[in-house]
């Protein structure tokens, strides 16, 4: 055989494995999908959405309070992770070409990559050890601080996107400075900001491991913010390794939704993408 | 006059702002040195070579849980950087236009995925699946290693590990092919007009290029494997011992934070889950840094070209 043809070969079967690689990862895609949709739906009904669990044993109930509890819980870390999201990312635009600067950032992606289940042991010790309870409020905290390097570092990037010339424009109107940066840079650029906080709450939406010893989960109404809440996402884990098939059709319920309402939120934000600028 | 102050007070609060999160983060480290410490006082350099864990005698050494996580993120990588790799080839420089985006855009919603939801079809479909097809299959053409020994129990390392793959793979091939897409388009030209086949126009002129970068995606991807927490705790059987075969039930450093941590009654084991996460911490860290350093350096590297 020449070298010429083994070459050939060669090249061929790389380009085939590529290819292959390329496929092959739709196959669990497809059946994470294939299992969650049909699963999910054969075992959703309107009990599911509107009854509280029932107690060990007795089939039938629902995930009303979870649901209602990630609401609260995403509610709750939007309020203060947003502002400050938004405004670290006005500083790193506006008054960040600087050694601070590069110094949040650097912290800010740091934050980023570290394991939620990290976080959710920070919050812990800084909300449950002192006021000794579990609570909606410890769990908000944890969301938040995974938001946060999200909802930053998008708003920096979209603020930097708005042509300094608004800006110079708006200064030599006499406009402050912080008029023009709140009324015409920040509204600007605010379909992008926005995709950001979407991105953010999509990925806190589906959060677990920070919560187990946060939020911890409730199987009733929860009373206040000082007291344990219930999340779908830790519901479907308590369900899915509990023995009970009945317990196992509602994890699939649960997960059904939780997709469901995850992609809803990531398809709303690249709408609000496509409109930017 | 009136301006000037607003204006002051505007960039001072920004900059206030700014620097809480920072505060936050290094309040994190803080608070979590602090819990750690009596684990780190009475156990010292012990903690991380013995298997011990006995909360009732108080007794913890962390050895199985971070070989649990070792080996599992190890598996992890083993198949997801050849896939990914091929999936960043085929997307960058094979794959015909039209279908580049809707690609790419499916192999990134794994990403988007929950891991409780990862967790939920690695119980019901992805351990059955290989406890009845797959770990008969290795146990009988390559039963002779000791890593496809054993029992088969669906649940185990083995699961943990294709599980993580999957996940990790959006992130190393999204970031490789960025990579790829960043170099100079010359390079492949060269490569070809010296009469390459394609494949050797990719593996001499763009992978060769690309290697520093494509090593930060896998030790981002890594980081991730490595804190993964849900998926894995639902599929690795949670059993703290560390054993040769890939089929056994193992155990890992998130893993065991999620099981026991509210179950922790002691201070001392408190303070003993506290360190592991601290180790998570501190390992992810100097993970993320180094694979930042490394895709800036290819990205700049085309910037001076």
């Amino acid at each position: 055989m020449t070298t010429y043809k083994k070459r050939k070969i060669i090249d061929k079967t790389m380009c085939s494995i590529a290819f292959l690689c390329a496929f092959l990862t739709l196959v669990p895609l497809i059946s994470i999908f294939g299992y969650v949709i049909s699963k999910g739906i054969t075992s959703i009904n309107l009990d599911f959405f509107i009854h509280l669990p029932r107690p060990v044993g007795e089939p039938g109930g629902g995930m009303s309070n979870a649901i209602a509890g990630s609401f609260i819980l995403i509610g709750l870390s939007c309020l203060w992770a947003v502002p400050v999201g938004i405004l670290g990312g006005v500083f790193l635009s506006e008054f960040g070409n600087n050694k601070i600067g590069a110094t949040v950032r650097f912290i800010v992606d740091v934050l980023n990559g570290v394991p939620s289940i990290v976080i959710g042991i920070f919050a812990y010790t800084l909300f449950v050890l002192p006021m000794k309870s579990f609570s909606a409020i410890s769990g908000a905290f944890a969301l938040g601080v995974i938001m946060i390097p999200t909802i930053m570092r998008t708003s920096e990037e979209m603020l930097r996107m708005v042509p300094g010339t608004l800006r110079e424009a708006a200064l030599a109107l006499g406009i402050s400075q912080f008029r023009t940066t709140i009324s015409i840079v920040l509204k600007t650029a605010l379909p992008g900001v926005v995709t950001g906080i979407l991105l953010a709450v999509a990925r806190i939406a589906g959060e677990t491991a920070p919560l187990l010893f946060t939020a911890f989960g409730n199987r009733f109404w929860h009373q206040n913010l000082n007291q344990p809440i219930a999340a779908l996402p830790l519901q479907i884990f308590a369900y899915a390794i509990s023995p009970f098939d009945d317990w196992h059709r509602q994890a699939w319920a649960g997960a059904f939704v939780l997709i469901v309402m995850v992609f809803l939120i990531s398809l709303i934000s690249r709408f609000a993408l496509r409109r930017k600028i | 006059m009136r301006i000037k102050f607003v204006d002051l007070g505007f960039k001072k609060a920004v900059t206030l702002m700014a620097l809480g999160v920072t505060a936050l983060a290094c309040l994190l480290v803080y608070n979590m040195a602090v819990y750690a410490i009596p684990a780190i006082h009475k156990f010292g350099p012990r903690f991380l070579f013995t298997s011990t864990w006995d909360p009732v005698k108080e007794i913890f050494g962390a050895l199985p849980f971070i070989y649990g996580t070792i080996v599992s993120s190890m598996l992890a990588l083993i198949i997801a950087v050849p896939v990914s790799l091929g999936i960043a080839v085929y997307l960058a420089e094979l794959a015909p236009l039209k279908i580049r985006q809707p690609l790419s855009f499916m192999i990134e919603l794994l990403a988007a995925i929950p891991s409780v939801v990862y967790g939920l079809w690695g119980i019901f479909v992805l351990a059955p699946f290989l406890r009845n097809f797959i770990q008969p299959f290795l146990s009988k053409y390559f039963g002779f290693l000791p890593i496809f020994q054993g029992e088969f129990y669906g649940v185990g390392m083995l699961t943990a590990g294709i599980i993580l793959s999957i996940m990790i793979i959006p992130t190393i091939s999204s970031i490789s092919r960025e990579v790829f897409l960043t170099v100079p388009f010359t390079q492949r030209e060269v490569a070809s007009a010296l009469g390459a086949t394609r494949w050797e126009a990719i593996r001499l002129g763009v992978l060769g290029y690309a290697r520093p970068g494509v090593l930060g995606a896998v030790i981002l991807g890594l980081g991730r494997a490595l804190g993964e927490t849900m998926a894995v705790t639902m599929v690795i059987g949670n059993r703290p011992e560390a054993s040769v075969s890939l089929f056994a039930p193992s155990y890992t450093m998130a893993s065991v934070i999620a099981n026991e941590f509210t179950e922790a009654t002691g201070n001392l084991y408190l303070s003993a889950l506290i360190e592991i996460g601290l180790i998570l911490f501190f390992v992810t860290l100097l993970l993320n840094i180094a694979a930042r350093a490394l895709i800036w350096k290819v990205s700049n590297k085309v910037k001076t070209v």
